[in-house]
């Protein structure tokens, strides 16, 4: 059992660090072609969009689309606020406030 | 006075670390109470935590776990899971140019969703190299760790719901994704990964909807700039 998990945790700690180190190994250590930096300039808005888009509007398991919750409602005047005062800080304690009260409502 | 400067890279990059940090207890220690139950000890989750160190295949192995499943099937779907790291280190590899392979190595232990965003964003706003980055990834890194731990002794010591906790990481991700805003274009490929997103989401179970979604809006993103960037070339030269 023991060997078992160390096995476990082991393998899944490979397979998590290759996809981490692979790019940075070979892609830090040569000239880049132009269309490759320009693809990657737009992989984190990118990504960051298709983290959050999903996250406020499906819930469950499978996943369906759930458009009424707190975590959509709350995500507008978060990114409102993140717009005009482009505080990292503040975006995340107003995010956390309006979380807070509108799950008093919701529930 | 005499101030070694890596204390102050010390300092930035930990200080940069609080929305994470902040972010990744209560998900912490939600993981350690669920492993916990599913028979793990503190000890053997906080291994998982060192080792693996990605939140949801952590959550995901400890269910399936706790489903009598086998060693490899744990395996190759934590391979999916974070497979879309790969993207994220193929973005920062821009800013760690001519690092050696001992720190890449070290730096690449560190790359999380979270970590990802919040490095880009400094990286490109400037005066941020490897050495605060790095030490942004683990300070993050420990939370994640002791969080884990402390919620596998079987305490959820924060209530849940508390001081709207749960949406720091979304409103940091929010946060983020308008500093990468840059123009239209950057704007087009936000809205179309985010609906990408949600109907990949909505028709495939598991989380290659990310990767599906940011690869085809940022291919079409170079596609569009090519496209504006010839017309616009063609135009001045007639």
């Amino acid at each position: 059992m023991k060997t078992d998990y160390l096995l476990l945790v082991l393998g899944m700690g490979i397979v998590t660090y290759l996809p981490r180190w692979v790019p940075l190994i070979f892609l830090s250590r040569r000239r880049l072609p132009e269309w490759l930096r320009q693809w990657l300039d737009f992989i984190p808005a990118a990504v960051l969009s298709a983290l959050i888009l999903p996250a406020l509007v499906t819930t469950g398991e499978p996943r369906h689309l759930t458009v009424f919750q707190p975590s959509l409602l709350v995500s507008v005047p978060t990114l409102i606020f993140a717009w005009k005062t482009r505080s990292l800080a503040g975006t995340v304690i107003i995010g956390m406030a309006l979380f807070w009260v509108a799950g008093m409502f919701f529930s | 006075m005499w101030n070694p400067p890596y204390s102050s890279y010390l300092k930035e990059g930990m200080a940069a670390a609080w929305p994470i940090c902040l972010g990744y207890v209560p998900i912490g220690l939600a993981f350690g109470v669920l492993a916990h139950n599913a028979g793990l000890a503190p000890w053997e989750i906080g291994l998982m935590s060192l080792f693996v160190y990605a939140g949801s295949s952590q959550f995901i192995a400890v269910s399936m776990l706790s489903n009598g499943a086998a060693l490899i099937p744990i395996i190759l779907t934590t391979f999916t899971v974070n497979l879309r790291h790969l993207l994220m280190s193929s973005s920062l590899a821009i800013y760690l140019q001519r690092l050696g392979v001992g720190r890449l190595s070290l730096f690449a232990y560190g790359v999380t969703d979270e970590s990802f965003a919040l490095n880009m964003t400094r990286f490109r706003d400037g005066g941020w190299d490897w050495r605060q980055a790095l030490t942004l990834n683990h300070t993050a890194n420990l939370a994640w760790i002791v969080s884990t731990i402390i919620g596998g002794y079987g305490g959820q010591f924060i209530p849940a719901g508390a001081f709207g906790i749960d949406y720091a990481l979304p409103a940091m991700f929010i946060c983020l994704l308008v500093f990468q805003i840059r123009g239209g274009l950057y704007v087009l490929v936000a809205v179309l990964s985010g609906l990408l997103a949600i109907a990949f989401s909505l028709l495939f179970p598991g989380n290659a909807y990310i990767v599906m979604a940011s690869v085809t809006a940022a291919t079409l993103g170079v596609f569009l700039l090519n496209l504006y960037g010839k017309k616009r070339e063609s135009m001045e030269e007639s």
